[in-house]
């Protein structure tokens, strides 16, 4: 891919609200062509969405996330991918990854209690046809995600003016 | 009976740096967002922490042989044959120093002789003027101004040599400035050197963080390494200022000297910065690329703001540093400064801390986080629109 749309990529990781007018300055480039590019971007699907991350815990909502290993029955001619869709329509299910090693699909599902996750796997998940077997592990404590370290000690303890 | 006054006095005579009163001033101020710190933001890579980490559960808390650890020493040789095809001996040619401030004080002792003249272009940074004199040399500014982009041109060092002139003491990329020169520019300054025979001093410690074209060694070019004294270290490009870890390059016989001084005054540098330079050297390129990646980011960022916020602003092609004018706005360089910091609460250093040719501009570091350079700028911006005239 291009220079550009990775720069702009990688800004747009980093901080999504950094707008066009900045970025142009960032990188050097004029304004209307940052914008083009995104533009051009978002239609390609490259860029699927702008979000923000939350630390919920800070919010005093219980949430309870899950990680479950799932072994699955692969179907002559779609393989692992007609299963895979079947699940990730669900919406408590946040992500989906074909696994390589000891089992095949790698869950992660959020729900407000470990009772609503236990429920909907035993309901939901472990009822779909071609589905062999499940595991289900809950997250005791996020420490970092997507890069970003949760509780981060290290601040700005530089002198306020130095040489 | 009253003592009498033990202070020498050279030192007594000496100007108390011009940062130190101006940092006075910012500590006691609340809710500062500073452009005035002459440090990487980021903290030293994770791996080169914990190298160190591992070193010290491993025991390495030793002295080390005076110039240093030989693998640390003879990976910087590596590194100098890589980058600038430049061999150094490991044994004998490398000295690892306590950054290099250490490095400049004790190279200036070991090869200036009482009265002997060095050539300091300015605005340079801050220790280069006291080091000569307590060396027991005659500092001899000469004024660069943006008229060149603050870059030594052959005939401003003409002019400035006597015959006491014994060396020059160059530093690019520069601190203020972030002044680079191009090969040929470095070209035609070694001509005069050599005419002259004149012993270059090369603080390049701001090397890495180049950003159109490449860093010239100044060792490399044809002749001069054998009257250039290279200094860098670990710093400005690996985020690593509190770990004190710098070198000097020169040929055995100034080495020589040098390790006498640093032997007598310092012993070795501390190992467990030895251990982590080690670290730097061998695995720390990727993220030395990543820092500079996003240095030039902010660098783009900040000069463009300037010349729009009016406050007209030079190219830096190098270090962390914008050197804007604030002659729009009427005020000197030390009235803007104080002014901005108790009406809009951002600290930047006064261009005269750093000598002859800085006034009438400021330095401002854009190793900052973009949050805090953003909102520094919004603020300087409206201080401008209500001083300028």
């Amino acid at each position: 891919m291009e220079n550009l749309k990775m720069d702009i990529l990688a800004l747009l990781q980093e901080n999504s609200k950094v707008d066009a007018k900045q970025m142009a300055l960032l990188l050097g480039k004029k304004e209307k062509e940052i914008v083009a590019t995104i533009k051009e971007m978002e239609e390609h699907k490259v860029i699927l969405k702008y979000t923000t991350m939350i630390n919920w815990e800070k919010t005093g909502e219980e949430y309870v996330t899950a990680l479950i290993d799932v072994k699955v029955q692969p179907q002559r001619g779609v393989g692992f991918d007609t299963v895979a869709e079947r699940i990730y329509r669900f919406p408590e299910v946040k992500s989906v990854y074909l696994m390589s090693g000891g089992y095949d699909l790698s869950l992660i599902i959020e729900g407000k209690t470990m009772k609503e996750v236990a429920l909907f796997v035993a309901e939901k998940l472990a009822t779909i046809e071609n589905v062999q077997s499940t595991t289900t592990h809950f997250v005791l404590k996020k420490y970092k995600e997507k890069g970003v370290i949760y509780e981060d000690k290290e601040e700005d303890r530089r002198l306020v003016i130095s040489p | 009976m009253t003592p009498r006054n033990f202070v020498n006095k050279k030192v007594k005579e000496l100007p108390p740096s011009g940062i130190r009163k101006f940092f006075d001033l910012v500590v006691n101020t609340k809710g500062v967002i500073s452009l005035g710190v002459g440090e990487p933001d980021f903290v030293t890579p994770w791996h080169i922490r914990e190298a160190c980490v591992y070193s010290l559960e491993k025991g390495y808390t030793m002295y080390t042989s005076n110039y240093g650890l030989l693998e640390l020493r003879q990976e910087i040789a590596k590194h100098f044959v890589n980058k600038y095809k430049l061999e150094y001996n490991p044994e004998g040619e490398i000295v690892i120093t306590v950054g290099v401030s250490e490095a400049l004080d004790i190279v200036l002792r070991a090869v200036l002789e009482e009265g002997e003249e060095v050539l300091i272009p300015e605005p340079s940074f801050v220790s280069y003027k006291p080091c000569t004199t307590l060396a027991g040399g005659v500092p001899i500014p000469i004024e660069t101004t943006v008229a060149t982009e603050f870059k030594l041109t052959p005939d401003m060092l003409r002019n400035k040599i006597t015959p006491k002139t014994k060396a020059v003491l160059l530093s690019y990329p520069n601190n203020p400035t972030g002044t680079t020169y191009t090969k040929a520019e470095l070209l035609e300054l070694a001509k005069v050197i050599e005419q002259y025979d004149l012993l270059v001093l090369s603080d390049e410690i701001y090397a890495d963080l180049t950003y159109e074209g490449s860093h010239t060694c100044f060792a490399s070019l044809p002749n001069m390494k054998e009257r250039t004294v290279v200094f860098n270290g670990f710093s400005k490009a690996y985020a690593m200022t509190g770990w004190r870890i710098g070198y000097t390059l020169a040929n055995k016989e100034i080495t020589d000297a040098i390790i006498k001084i640093h032997q007598y005054a310092i012993m070795c540098a501390p190992v467990m910065g030895q251990m982590a330079a080690l670290e730097a050297l061998k695995n720390g390129e990727e993220e030395v690329k990543y820092m500079v990646n996003q240095y030039n980011k902010r660098r783009r960022l900040i000069v463009s703001r300037f010349n729009e916020i009016g406050l007209e602003c030079h190219e830096p092609n190098g270090a962390f540093y914008a050197f804007p004018s604030v002659k729009s706005t009427g005020f000197t360089a030390e009235e803007f400064c104080e002014k901005l910091l108790l009406e809009e609460k951002v600290a930047v250093v006064p261009g005269n801390a750093f000598g002859v040719g800085g006034d009438g501009h400021i330095r401002c570091t854009y190793a900052s986080s973009l949050e805090n350079i953003t909102e520094a700028l919004k603020r300087m911006e409206k201080f401008v629109r209500l001083h300028c005239r």
